[in-house]
């Protein structure tokens, strides 16, 4: 079976389970994978030894009633992983190793799985092309020099290059979507508050969520139900009880009713992407499914309020790494405050930087009401008109992305332009309800194109089923022909 | 006393100046564990062993409120006569700071647990309310030890994230000796309700103090400043008295009174400018989005009032009427749960007048003199009551049992003891003490002349006599009865 590492999740997890395979043939063809390539630099932490070592256990005595057993995952490195460093893409964190690890993670392995190694990102969870890791660019598979997107970037990049069977992301403005559209791969934000916050580094506390980032709708069902947990720990977290997304798929969606909304029409949209839109609703038709007209009136603010609310929370998750307790701290200084100077300075990147300024500055005394509390307000208006389309429609239908995957370097020198590439996500995220970007479409280059299905709240099931239903008609193939291995 | 003599006026030169005050007291939650995490708040444990991932804010960790700190804030909001918020909001304080882990102290801003309230206090038999502005919940940040090394500062986190109350008075406070009431208010309310210790050598208990002076009748308030940290009554009153003088001075000068922070040098009994309204801090606040808004249920609060023990003021009424006490008296014995708890065990079984005579006077004497609280008393509330039932069951008359009372203080030894050992036992048997007032009579017969034809001054005299001649130990009611029948 050479081509066992291109396979899906759920095939392997069924192959596993009816001992076709081992999990240490799987885990070694996902590190040849991993070690054939020197080019796209999605890990920034590799873990073969302890992963072999975990699957010969696994082996020893599988367990194959759990959710993933004895498969190997690479993590995003937002997740703290015990006695693995953890490094949130930035100086800061370069050599800190916790001694706790995620909640997430933890059910992860709690259901078979155990690490692969640790994903490059972009710092601090803060970009969406992942140019702005302390660890360098990521490569997208699709075409050399491509970006991944980000901020989940090296997570798309490793899984659509076949070096993890699936992996998981944060999503604070579109970050596992985003990266999944250009990569021509599933991801999954769920619910606000369904998967713990717990160990993941924090980027903008009422936003982020982690969430599945897979080759099939079937895996993020998988994945989904093994991530998400009640967990005390998270005053966010939502006390509900488990659901087997994974068993319940199915394509009954005959007689739903799905939303477009027109404010997603935006101005210079690449005719392609309108097309993928048309041909997403055709399908849906075709499925029996309703197609309804609606109007999210607010979108317009949702990208400026985003970069207010976020940035404003980062500002203050960041003050935290100050050099006095662990990570790094600037060997220049003669006191304290010429040591934070120093220490933030060198520590952080410009992103980074830039964000925790404009947080500082939407927060300061005078400009506070003028910036971050409107903004909560148009928050709420934004959420409201969400609530008001879920009167009428069952999920509703977009673009994942505006465009596709763009050139490494080219907006890095403008971050409006860059931003912008969030303006389909970010209001999900603002609502705090979920969304699934899947792979709908290529473009002229031959560049993956995502439609986004954004869902109520808590109703991840059903945008899963649509999801899966749409993904058997659409029937997309990944096209890469492996350029990066010599 | 007219009124106009007790108020608390600073003559300056051109006129009377009224002090106003106002202040933020900090109480440490009585709680086991801290108030977003599980880390002990044990006092006085070796640097940094009482510290979780969520006090030293470790990358991801998250804060969950500890419910059993909101309890103790609503029981102290009701004991503070004051509004309990069903909704309230946790805010992020940012600044930096060494002993800062997060980069942001957890704190209630605008929208704190507890609204409007008040206090009453007992001056010389005159009371006076005091306001109190809302009580919020916040976390304490840890200690910077400057001291131990002369190039580096050391960091311990033990106190990082205890919770504390801040309780915040309106501008009510006229007088030092008015801050002393209002602080000793507050804590005897808090450990009447179990909610603070109170104990200000700990840092359980400090206060910031916000003063400004106006011209006596002003009615408008003056520029402030704020005195920070002040961690005992007495330094609280120096800095009151010192800062006041110096605004005073300032204004007398026709300067004005920048608004600032200042800090009270202890030794040299002065106050100084920290920094200025312009350097003030922008704090940056905004709600925690690691926390949800607080929604208390009207519940809850119905039921942690139904188990509110009886505070000091219900206490002193109910003292008033059921033992006969003067409001000072009663004050007085309410002012402590420790001294109303041992008051009360005395009475349960002895005479109410002498037990509280005793208390006030005797008891409270030695332990001032001693330097110890109730507690700690060698008298315990049993031996003082059965030093009492010795005085209402005649085996020894009151002046004897100050001589009892001497040694229990220093011994610690039962009444009974005592007297046995010592012979003290008063003599009241009629038959024996006829013996040596026949013979009294005998020796004066004179003065039993005098006495006859009118001189009743002379009865004191027999008294003393037959007292003296009993080695003290007659029983002087007694003693009172026969001579009375024997002189007719």
């Amino acid at each position: 079976m050479s081509d066992i590492s291109k396979k899906s999740l759920s095939e392997l997890v069924k192959l596993i389970k009816k001992k076709e395979i081992k999990s240490e043939e799987l885990t070694q063809s996902f590190i040849k994978n991993i070690n054939n390539d020197n080019k796209l630099n999605s890990f920034i932490t590799i873990c073969s030894e302890e992963a072999l070592k975990k699957s010969k256990s696994f082996d020893k005595s599988p367990k194959l009633d759990l959710l993933l057993p004895g498969i190997p995952i690479a993590v995003k490195d937002l997740f703290c992983t015990q006695g693995i460093k953890t490094t949130a893409g930035s100086k800061m964190l370069e050599n800190f190793v916790p001694n706790y690890e995620s909640t997430v993670t933890k059910n992860l392995w709690n259901e078979g799985a155990f690490l692969l190694g640790k994903l490059n990102c972009d710092e601090y969870a803060m970009g969406s092309s992942n140019e702005t890791s302390y660890f360098g660019n990521v490569m997208n598979p699709i075409a050399e020099n491509t970006v991944p997107g980000g901020s989940s970037g090296g997570s798309a990049s490793a899984l659509a290059a076949d070096q993890t069977p699936t992996t998981i992301g944060t999503d604070t403005g579109g970050s596992i979507r985003q990266p999944a559209s250009f990569t021509g791969t599933v991801g999954l934000k769920p619910t606000y508050g369904l998967c713990s916050r717990w160990g993941i580094v924090a980027f903008a506390s009422s936003l982020d969520q982690a969430g599945p980032m897979t080759k099939t709708v079937e895996d993020s069902a998988l994945m989904l139900e093994a991530m998400a947990s009640f967990d005390k720990k998270d005053s966010t977290s939502i006390n509900k009880k488990k659901e087997n997304y994974f068993k319940n798929l199915n394509h009954n969606i005959r007689g739903l009713k799905i939303g477009i909304p027109k404010e997603y029409r935006v101005d210079g949209m690449p005719k392609e992407i309108d097309a993928l839109w048309e041909n997403g609703k055709k399908i849906l038709k075709d499925s029996g499914v309703e197609i309804v007209d609606i109007s999210l009136p607010n979108t317009k603010y949702a990208l400026p309020t985003y970069y207010i609310v976020a940035p404003a929370e980062a500002s203050s998750n960041l003050a935290r790494y100050d050099g006095v307790k662990y990570g790094f701290r600037s060997a220049k200084g003669n006191n304290l405050i010429e040591m934070y100077e120093n220490t933030r300075s060198e520590g952080f990147g410009d992103e980074v930087k830039r964000r925790i300024l404009i947080g500082t500055y939407v927060l300061s005394s005078g400009y506070y009401e003028a910036y971050y509390l409107k903004a909560q307000k148009v928050r709420q208006l934004i959420k409201e008109d969400f609530d008001q389309s879920f009167k009428k429609v069952d999920a509703i239908l977009t673009p994942s992305t505006p465009s596709s995957a763009f050139k490494i370097g080219e907006k890095k020198g403008d971050p409006i332009s860059m931003y912008l590439n969030d303006i389909f996500t970010v209001p999900v995220n603002l609502a705090g309800i979920p969304a699934i970007s899947i792979p709908a479409g290529i473009d002229k280059n031959n560049y993956p194109l995502g439609l986004q299905l954004i869902g109520r709240p808590l109703d991840e099931q059903k945008l899963l089923n649509i999801a899966y239903s749409m993904q058997k008609k659409i029937n997309f193939k990944q096209s890469i022909n492996r350029w990066w291995e010599n | 006393m007219n009124k106009e003599n007790k108020k608390y006026l600073i003559e300056g030169e051109k006129g009377k100046w009224e002090v106003v005050i106002g202040l933020e007291v900090h109480a440490q939650v009585i709680s086991n564990s801290k108030l977003f995490s599980g880390s002990s708040t044990k006092f006085g444990a070796e640097p940094n062993t009482q510290v979780s991932l969520v006090d030293s804010a470790f990358p991801g960790m998250l804060p969950v409120i500890n419910e059993y700190c909101i309890h103790q804030a609503i029981k102290t909001g009701l004991g503070l006569n004051a509004k309990i918020n069903l909704h309230s909001v946790f805010d992020r304080k940012n600044y930096f700071y060494a002993d800062l882990p997060q980069g942001y102290q957890i704190s209630q801003y605008k929208n704190p647990i507890v609204g409007e309230g008040e206090v009453t206090l007992d001056l010389q038999g005159e009371s006076k309310k005091i306001g109190i502005e809302r009580l919020h919940l916040e976390q304490d940040a840890g200690k910077s030890i400057h001291d131990m090394d002369p190039s580096n500062t050391f960091v311990d986190l033990n106190r990082s994230g205890v919770a504390l109350m801040e309780i915040v008075s309106k501008p009510d406070l006229r007088s030092p000796d008015e801050v002393n009431a209002y602080v000793k208010k507050l804590r005897s309310i808090m450990r009447y309700l179990g909610t603070c210790d109170g104990n200000m050598q700990e840092g359980s208990l400090r206060a910031d103090v916000n003063v400004s002076v106006r011209k006596e009748g002003d009615t408008n308030l003056g520029t402030r400043c704020e005195i920070k940290n002040v961690n005992s009554i007495k330094f609280m009153q120096m800095a009151i008295i010192y800062e006041a003088q110096r605004q005073v001075e300032l204004l007398e000068s026709g300067k004005k009174i920048n608004q600032e922070t200042r800090l009270f040098d202890t030794k040299k009994n002065e106050t100084r400018s920290m920094r200025s309204k312009e350097d003030a801090h922008d704090y940056r606040y905004f709600p925690d989005p690691d926390l949800l808004p607080l929604n208390i249920d009207n519940k809850l609060i119905e039921k942690i009032k139904k188990n509110l023990p009886e505070l000091p003021d219900q206490k002193k009424e109910r003292f008033i009427n059921e033992y006969s006490l003067s409001a000072y008296e009663a004050n007085i014995l309410v002012s402590e749960k420790e001294i109303s708890d041992y008051f009360e065990e005395v009475v349960k079984t002895s005479d109410k007048k002498l037990a509280k005579n005793w208390i006030i006077g005797e008891l409270f004497a030695s332990l001032n003199e001693k330097n110890i609280s109730i507690s700690d008393s060698p008298i315990t509330s049993v031996k003082m009551a059965q030093l009492i039932d010795c005085i209402t069951l005649g085996v020894i008359s009151g002046r004897t049992a100050k001589e009892v009372f001497e040694i229990m203080k220093e011994t610690g030894e039962e009444p009974r003891k005592i007297i046995e050992s010592k012979g003290l036992q008063q003599k009241s048997d009629p038959k024996e003490l006829e013996k040596i007032i026949d013979q009294v009579i005998i020796d004066n017969k004179d003065k039993v002349a005098q006495y006859k034809s009118g001189k009743d001054k002379l009865f004191g005299f027999f008294v003393g006599q037959v007292m003296k001649d009993s080695g003290g130990k007659a029983n002087p009611q007694l003693v009172n009865e026969i001579l009375k029948q024997k002189l007719k």
